[in-house]
């Protein structure tokens, strides 16, 4: 049996700014910002009082006042993007065997923000120690388990096949894609519906950012919060959002005339087994990650015509990611560009991922880079190409996208244009 | 195609620390679940709870590790050093990329996050602690274990309920034939605080019985749910070739997996059981008669034992294969639950004993041979772990004993 | 307003409450001049440590108080300094 090469079929992506596919790239492309203060709840108490917040209406998407109620907004935005990527892929599941339609979605903090705000109100307000389950709501066991967001998704496109949750902190987005994609090539689905969601702005996670200074307080400027690579940032910017993906069989795709944005050609993972939080600066696991999923895809690093960064705006991790892509592409790591798209939609957590992945796939279909936004004053320990300011028509056959979180996981994904690449 | 063998048992288990303890706990039928202890649940309709007794972490991990670890992320650690031990595998003598670690989790360190919850709402933001950022969440055992043993090989994380200890261990068998000779799998939880407590709660799957003997009674026609409980196992799993290698042959070969998701509610349709089974055993190009025990999912619903059994019946012919639950001494342990269903299975090949399930009269309508009252002694050499999570996962491995190298 | 002063075993104390201790150190040795790395303490165990004396003390530190490279001693002169009464100008 020739090997099963899978294709993004289908996107839906509900991202700070950008809601609906054509208004996340329009943002990019554009290189406009979406971080501002935080309006979910009073953040005065807070070190860092910014995030990048979705202005989300579950109601227009669709979602019934049930779903509302029983979904945390992380599961309400998965499904929201489900529908978005579903409808644009043109494919009809009920047409299919279920149980060959699978699920995997990527969340690194789950139903978190849900609850915090039912902790504070079954301990009166953080008052009682044991907490009273008369107050309880009754799907607080779809909170506490966040597996809840695979079943709502797999019932959301009618799926039974293999489904579940991804969760490795901040690497969730590629990870579920990842984990989606072997499914489809080992012939456990022929169809996935995979991305990531997470809507982690509450104030527990904030105070949790704070505590080990993460996230930036630069609260009197929000719009230009985010400033991966650029010599003076001094955090990460919190952000929500989801994207999820139809993935398919390459030549069951061409047989029903899809429309495929881009191949998964390579993916890996690896771990740093160093720290927590923190990152050796030689960024020796990611360059190892990166060298494993280019060598999947069968691409040597000159290939790679686009680096989609982690990119996330602390110092540790720009160092860190600099000397990965060094480390890993050699002399090509000068002239590739490289962007962060967090210095627009923030930095999502474990949905993230998955955004930057959509963001990958629409740079190869419409053969532009989007741009690292608030970049104008240069760190000397990070000097490659992080395409300032604007957006770049470049010739983008093929796209590096990275991840790096807590717990040490340092994630690779390599996407690539199929027709071009088979040429 | 490459195999993936367990070489190595890590178990943390209400009926026991370590395989040994565990195992004849198991065997003999003693069971662990009782009154809580770990807080005051008299005010809770459900109060009774499978605990670990007797945990001291500072007796196995560095006390810079205590502060900022949840419990679950304590057994976890101690549990892998257990795995690795038992596997005879020193991490420092491999290279690190080619070991890696795949955990399941439910709920996460649901205690360590509740008492920071607390202190935000109680105190203010400033006492958050600088650990919370991923004390608690769901990646944090993986991480831990990778730290502490340098393994920097893939990774993973899954989320699927109690299903997810089953998941966990598929993705390792996939990890191993992708090329990492060592995955440190499996799963272990603990969510017994109130706020845990309350949201277990919420579930409506918990039995409010206060009578230890007869609150958790899968099969039983007085079943009403069941009991939660904390722990689970880490295995050891490795490349068989590699093992071999070294001289190892292992409890048993992970030789067949299979998962599906239950139709929407309201469908009509069959549940997603049959087919997870069918799956694994196809994967294990085994035919329903060459199965020669299954550790049940035994919910302890009468609806959902209903569903299990019937799948059981469809696939294996009613009462054709022993099924037993060693769960009803332990209640039910989240994403540790099936880890150490499959650590008793693999104990119940290599020694030919099917453990009991206890306190249950198996109610005949469900038509399945339910091993209760004694162990049972048989020549075994092939188990079928089922697992079930909240909201229709469904997952099923077929282990196979180890030969003798 | 006047305070105790902020003493090595008040720092020993908070260390072990919020960040545990390394076994093959001897906190109730000669630490003061031992620079926190080479207690065991890194960046995440230095915030800890440094928010539950904030909390404590009523006091605000600065980061370079509170690196892996900086020593007991210095951290104590820095949370000395926040303590005394501030100099008139």
């Amino acid at each position: 049996m020739s090997e099963r090469r899978v294709v993004i079929t289908g996107i839906g992506v509900l991202a700070p700014g950008g809601v609906g596919v054509k208004n996340f790239w329009d943002l990019l492309a554009e290189g406009r910002t979406a971080t501002r203060g935080i309006t979910f709840f009073d953040p005065a108490p807070f070190r860092s009082r910014i995030a990048a917040e979705i202005d989300f209406c579950p109601e227009a998407h669709g979602l019934g006042p049930q779903e509302v109620r029983r979904m945390d907004r992380a599961a309400q935005l998965a499904v929201a993007a489900t529908r978005e990527a579903l409808a644009d892929s043109g494919l009809d599941i009920g047409a299919l065997d279920p149980h060959r339609v699978g699920v995997t979605v990527g969340s690194a903090v789950g139903a978190t923000t849900g609850l915090d705000a039912e902790y504070r109100v079954v301990s009166d307000g953080g008052r009682l120690a044991e907490v009273d389950h008369r107050y309880a709501v009754p799907h607080l066991y779809d909170y506490l388990v966040p597996s809840s967001f695979a079943a709502e998704v797999a019932w959301a496109a009618g799926a039974e096949g293999p489904s579940a949750v991804v969760s490795t902190g901040c690497t969730s987005g590629i990870d579920s894609v990842g984990h989606a994609v072997e499914l489809i090539r080992e012939g456990s689905a022929d169809v996935m519906v995979a991305g990531s969601s997470d809507a982690p702005i509450s104030p527990i996670t904030v105070a949790c950012f704070d505590a080990i200074k993460a996230t930036t307080p630069r609260n009197d400027d929000p719009e230009h919060a985010s400033r991966p690579f650029d010599g003076t940032r001094n955090g990460f910017v919190l952000g929500e959002g989801a994207a999820i993906f139809v993935l398919e069989e390459l030549s069951s795709a061409r047989r029903r005339g899809a429309v495929i944005y881009a191949e998964i050609a390579g993916y890996a993972s690896r771990c740093n087994a160093f720290h927590m939080t923190g990152l050796r600066p030689d960024g020796a696991e990611m360059a190892e990650a990166i060298r494993v999923a280019l060598d999947e895809a069968r691409l040597h690093p000159t290939a790679v015509d686009y680096v989609n960064a982690h990119g996330s705006g602390t110092k540790q991790n720009d160092r860190h990611e600099t000397a990965a892509f060094k480390r890993s592409l050699g002399e090509h790591a000068r002239r590739v560009p490289v962007s962060s798209i967090k210095s627009m939609v923030g930095h999502s957590l474990g949905a993230i991922g998955s955004i930057e992945i959509a963001a990958s796939a629409l740079a190869i279909r419409h053969d532009v880079v989007p741009p690292t936004a608030n970049l104008h004053t240069p760190d000397p320990e990070c000097d490659l190409d992080y395409v300032p300011l604007t957006a770049r028509e470049h010739r983008t056959d093929t796209v590096l996208t990275v991840g790096s979180g807590f717990g040490g996981f340092q994630s690779a994904m390599v996407l690539a244009e199929p027709e071009r690449r088979a040429a | 195609m490459t195999e993936a063998v367990v070489t190595g048992l890590g178990v943390v288990s209400p009926t026991g620390l370590g395989t040994r303890e565990f195992w004849s706990a198991t065997v003999e039928g003693r069971s662990a679940i009782g009154p809580v202890t770990r807080f005051d649940a008299d005010g809770y309709p459900a109060r009774l709870a499978g605990e670990i007794a007797g945990f001291v972490a500072e007796d196995h991990l560095p006390g810079r590790l205590i502060p900022q670890t949840d419990r679950m992320t304590r057994l976890a650690l101690v549990a892998a050093d257990w795995a690795l031990d038992d596997a005879g595998i020193d991490p420092s003598q491999h290279a690190a990329f080619d070991m890696g670690v795949v955990t399941a989790s439910t709920s996460g360190g649901f205690e360590f996050g509740q008492n920071e919850l607390r202190k935000l709402w109680s105190q203010g933001g400033q006492y958050v602690s600088a650990y919370q950022s991923f004390a608690w969440f769901y990646a944090v055992n993986s991480g831990q274990i990778s730290i502490r043993n340098g393994m920097k090989g893939p990774s993973g994380v899954i989320v699927s309920d109690q299903a997810g200890g089953l998941d966990a261990l598929a993705h390792t068998r996939r990890l191993i034939r992708k090329g990492t000779p060592v995955i440190v799998s499996g799963g272990v939880d603990a969510a017994l605080c109130p706020w845990g407590w309350v949201a277990q709660l919420a579930s409506d799957r918990l039995s409010t019985s206060d009578d230890p003997g007869g609150a958790y009674l899968p099969f039983d026609a007085a079943a009403t749910g069941h009991v939660p409980g904390e722990g689970g196992a880490i295995l050891l799993v490795e490349d068989a070739a590699s093992a071999r290698a070294r001289g190892v042959a292992g409890y048993g070969v992970i030789a067949g997996y299979g998962a599906s998701f239950d139709p929407r509610p309201g469908s009509g349709r069959e549940p997603g059981l049959r087919h997870a089974i069918e799956s694994a055993l196809h994967d294990a190009r085994l035919t329903a008669d060459q199965v020669d025990v299954v550790f049940a999912d035994a919910a302890g619903l009468p609806e959902l034992d209903r569903v299990e059994a019937d799948a059981l019946a469809a696939v294996f012919g009613p009462g054709a294969v022993p099924v037993t639950a060693p769960k009803t001494t332990t209640g039910r342990l989240g994403s540790g639950a099936a880890p150490l269903d499959l650590a008793g299975a693999l104990l119940a090949l290599r020694h030919g004993v099917i453990p009991p399930t206890v306190h249950v009269r198996p109610d005949p309508a469900y038509r399945i041979d339910l091993v209760t009252g004694a162990a049972r002694e048989i020549p075994l050499r092939t188990a079928l772990v089922v697992a079930r999570g909240y909201g229709g996962f469904n997952s099923a491995v077929v282990v196979r004993k180890a030969e003798p190298s | 307003m006047s305070h105790t002063p902020f003493r090595v075993d008040d720092l020993r104390r908070i260390l072990r409450e919020g960040a545990g201790a390394d076994e093959t150190v001897d906190l109730e040795g000669e630490i003061l001049d031992t620079d926190f790395d080479a207690l065991g303490y890194e960046s995440l165990a230095l915030l800890e440590t440094g928010s539950r004396i904030e909390r404590e003390y009523g006091i605000s530190l600065g980061d370079e108080a509170l690196a892996p490279h900086t020593t007991p001693r210095a951290l104590i002169d820095a949370v000395n300094g926040e303590l005394a009464p501030a100099p008139r100008t």
